[in-house]
C-alpha cells in the first residue's frame, strides 16, 4: 500500500480532505405560542464545528449513535446539503467556492456509498448499464468500451461478469452493495464515503465487504471515510476514529488507542453498550 | 407443568413458486420454549427464522402457508383454533414486537390512545380505567413523563421510545410468551442495551417467556438462555447459549460466530474470517446437508444427511454427523484469555 500512497502524494502535499469548523444548522418550526410572540427559535446544529483531515489511502471511521450528525456531515462534504459555515478542501481546493463543472469534477473525486443499495440503484437498469453510465457521464478513460469497462469494475468488487446483465432485484443484498461500490469506483474516486454501507447486511456478508474495502484501499490507494454506528465494524477497518455526539466530534485518535483508553464519557458509554457475543460478558444489569 | 409452554414440531412453511412449484422456506423445524425461558433464534436473512416466529401466531405472510407440522401453546393445538379462539390466543397469550416500531404503530393516533385501545378491546376496560392503565404501562416501560407522552404521536418519539411503546402495547395483557423479531436491529447500541434490559426486567417481574429472533449473536448472547441456529430453513444446532458460543458443534454455527466482530477490552479486533459464498436461494434444492456447499468440512456422505438434530452433549443438539470439532475443544478459550490480559 505504501508505494501507492507515495506515488499519489506527489500530486500535492496537502491532505486529501481537510474539513475545518464545518457547521450545518436546521431551522426548527416554531410552535404556535412562539409564532404569536414572534420569538426566534435557536436553530438545531446538526454538525457543530467539526474539523478533521484525511490522507490518501487512509481509512477514517466516524462513529456515533443515531442523530449524532454523522450522515449530515457526510452529505455536507459533497454538498448534497449546503453547509452553513466552515470549509471543506479536497486536495487544497475549497469545495464550497466552486460550482458547475468544477464542482462536478470535485464530486467525481469523492464518491458516496449508501446504506440501502436497493434504493440507490435504478431498478429498471441492468447492472452493466448502470456501471457504464457512471463512467460515461464523467468521460472516464476506457468507458468507450462498455464490456471491458464493466468487466474491470465487477472484477474489482469480486463479482463475475454474468452479473452485468442482471437487474438489481435479482441480486442479494451483499451483491447489490458490491455493485454500489463498483459504481463509485467507475469514476476513479480518491475518496469513498461509506455511510453505514455494511449496516443492513448479515454478519457473514459484512465480513466479506469489510475485507473488500481493505483490499480496495491496498489495490487502488483510495481513502475511505467509513461511517457506522457499529463500533466493532469501525475497529476492523479504520486507522483512525472520530466519535460524534450531538454534532460534535467528542473524541478522535488512532482506532486502537481510542478503544483501549476511551477518554470521553460518551465513547465509554458506546463501548459499554456494545453487546459482546460471549454470554459470559453480559452487560451488567443495573 | 412438564410440557413446554411453546412446542413447535416438524413445522413447514411453503410459498408457491412462479411455475407452480412449491418453495419450502421452513423445512421441518422443532423448537420448544419452556415457561419463563428466553430462547434465541439466530441466522442469516432468508434462513427462515422470522417465518418460524410468525408461524407461532399463524401469521405467515401471504401467499405463504403452514403446510405441515404443529404448534402447541400450553398443550393446546394452535393450528386447530377457530377464528374466535385464535383471536383470543393472539390477544391474551402472546405478545409480538417487530424490528420497525414506526411501522407497527398507527401514525395518525396518539400513542396513549393506541395502548388504551388494546386495553379496551382485550380487557374490556372502560375509557378512564384504560387511560390510567396505559399511563402506568408507559411508566413501566421506562418512558419519562408518561402523562405528557400519552398524548404524543409516533413521529414525535425516537425509535427507542416507539419500541418501548410497542412493548407496552404487547405486554398490556400480560402475555406468557413474547415473540420478538429483531426488536433492537433498527436502534443504536445504547438504546439497544436499554431495550434488552427492559425485556430482561419484564421477564424477571412477570416470568414472561420469549422467543427472540436476531441475526446478531451479540444480542442473543445478552438476552437468551438457549439458542437455536437456523440455516436454509433448518435448525442446525441448538443448546444453552454458553455452550453454543464456546463449543459450537455445527460448522455453520462456528463459521457464523467467526464472522462476528469481537472487540476486547484492549481495543483489539481481529479481521474476521469471512464465510465464503451465500445462503441457498429458496428455489435451490440441495440434497442432504444444506450447508455442505459452503462447508470446509464437507464430505461425500454429507449429500445423504437428513438434517435431523442429534444429541451431542447435555441439552446440546447438532445436525452435523461429521462432527469435525468433536475433539477440538472450546472455541472461545484463547479469546477469553486475551480479554483477561
Amino acid at each position: 500500500m505504501s508505494e501507492v500512497v507515495t506515488a499519489e502524494t506527489k500530486k500535492s502535499d496537502a491532505h486529501l480532505l481537510e474539513v475545518e469548523s464545518l457547521v450545518k444548522e436546521f431551522g426548527l418550526r416554531r410552535g404556535l405560542a412562539e409564532r404569536v410572540a414572534r420569538t426566534e427559535v435557536a436553530p438545531f446544529r446538526a454538525v457543530d464545528d467539526v474539523s478533521f483531515t484525511l490522507d490518501r489511502g487512509e481509512i477514517l471511521g466516524i462513529a456515533g449513535g443515531s442523530g449524532s450528525g454523522k450522515t449530515t456531515l457526510a452529505r455536507c462534504l459533497i454538498r448534497l446539503i449546503e453547509p452553513d459555515g466552515g470549509s471543506v478542501r479536497v486536495d487544497g481546493i475549497d469545495i464550497r467556492a466552486h460550482k458547475g463543472a468544477e464542482l462536478r469534477e470535485l464530486r467525481r473525486r469523492m464518491q458516496m456509498v449508501f446504506q440501502d443499495p436497493y434504493a440507490s440503484l435504478n431498478p429498471r437498469m441492468s447492472i452493466g448499464a448502470a456501471l457504464h453510465e457512471a463512467g460515461k457521464v464523467h468521460n472516464r478513460p476506457g468507458s468507450e468500451n462498455e464490456g471491458a469497462f464493466v468487466s474491470r469494475l465487477l472484477g474489482l468488487v469480486q463479482l463475475t461478469d454474468r452479473i452485468a446483465s442482471r437487474k438489481p432485484r435479482e441480486l442479494s443484498g451483499g451483491q447489490r452493495q458490491r455493485v454500489s461500490i463498483a459504481r463509485a469506483l467507475a469514476v476513479d474516486p480518491e475518496l469513498i464515503i461509506a455511510d453505514e454501507a455494511v449496516s443492513a447486511l448479515d454478519v457473514s456478508v459484512q465480513a466479506q465487504l469489510l475485507n473488500l474495502f481493505l483490499d480496495l484501499r491496498e489495490e487502488l490507494g483510495v481513502a475511505i471515510l467509513f461511517i457506522s454506528h457499529q463500533l466493532a465494524v469501525i475497529a476492523e477497518v479504520a486507522d483512525r476514529i472520530a466519535v460524534m455526539q450531538k454534532g460534535r466530534i467528542v473524541e478522535a485518535g488512532p482506532t486502537q488507542e481510542v478503544f483501549a483508553h476511551p477518554k470521553d464519557e460518551y465513547t465509554q458509554a458506546l463501548l459499554n453498550a456494545h453487546p459482546h457475543p460471549d454470554p459470559r460478558m453480559r452487560i451488567a444489569a443495573g | 407443568m412438564s410440557s413446554p409452554l411453546l412446542e413447535i414440531e416438524s413445522l413447514r412453511v411453503e410459498f408457491p413458486g412462479e411455475e407452480g412449484e412449491r418453495l419450502v422456506a421452513v423445512k421441518g423445524v422443532d423448537l420448544a420454549v419452556e415457561q419463563g425461558e428466553v430462547v434465541g433464534l439466530v441466522g442469516e436473512s432468508g434462513s427462515g427464522k422470522s417465518l418460524t416466529c410468525r408461524a407461532v401466531m399463524r401469521m405467515v405472510p401471504e401467499p405463504g402457508t403452514i403446510s405441515a407440522g404443529s404448534v402447541r401453546f400450553d398443550g393446546e393445538d394452535v393450528m386447530a383454533l377457530n377464528t374466535r379462539k385464535l383471536r383470543d390466543f393472539r390477544a391474551h397469550s402472546v405478545g409480538m414486537i417487530y424490528q420497525n416500531p414506526f411501522g407497527s404503530l398507527n401514525p395518525t393516533m396518539r400513542v396513549g390512545g393506541q395502548i388504551a385501545e388494546t386495553l379496551k378491546v382485550n380487557k374490556g376496560m372502560k375509557r378512564d380505567a384504560a387511560k390510567k392503565e396505559a399511563i402506568a404501562l408507559l411508566e413501566r416501560v421506562g418512558i419519562e413523563d408518561p402523562e405528557h407522552r400519552y398524548r404524543a404521536y409516533p413521529h414525535e418519539l425516537s425509535g427507542g421510545m416507539c419500541q418501548r411503546v410497542m412493548i407496552a402495547i404487547s405486554t398490556a395483557s400480560s402475555p406468557r410468551l413474547m415473540l420478538a423479531d429483531e426488536p433492537t436491529t433498527a436502534l443504536d447500541v445504547t438504546t439497544q442495551a436499554q431495550i434488552l434490559k427492559l425485556l430482561g426486567k419484564m421477564r424477571a417481574e412477570e416470568g414472561m417467556a420469549m422467543l427472540l429472533v436476531s441475526h446478531d449473536f451479540g444480542v442473543i448472547a445478552q438476552a437468551c438462555d438457549r439458542v437455536a441456529v437456523m440455516y436454509g430453513g433448518h435448525i442446525v444446532e441448538t443448546g444453552p447459549v454458553e455452550t453454543i458460543y464456546h463449543e459450537p458443534e455445527h460448522p455453520y454455527t462456528r463459521a457464523l460466530l467467526n464472522s462476528v466482530p469481537e472487540l476486547d477490552s484492549a481495543g483489539n479486533v481481529q479481521r474476521r474470517a469471512a464465510l465464503a459464498g451465500h445462503p441457498p436461494e429458496l428455489s435451490e434444492v440441495i440434497p442432504g446437508c444444506v450447508f455442505a456447499p459452503r462447508c470446509e468440512h464437507a464430505k461425500q456422505e454429507c449429500a445423504g444427511v437428513s438434517m435431523k438434530l442429534e444429541q451431542v452433549g447435555s441439552d446440546h443438539e447438532s445436525a452435523c454427523p461429521v462432527r469435525p470439532y468433536a475433539d477440538a475443544g472450546a472455541r472461545g478459550t484463547a479469546k477469553a484469555g486475551k480479554v483477561e490480559a
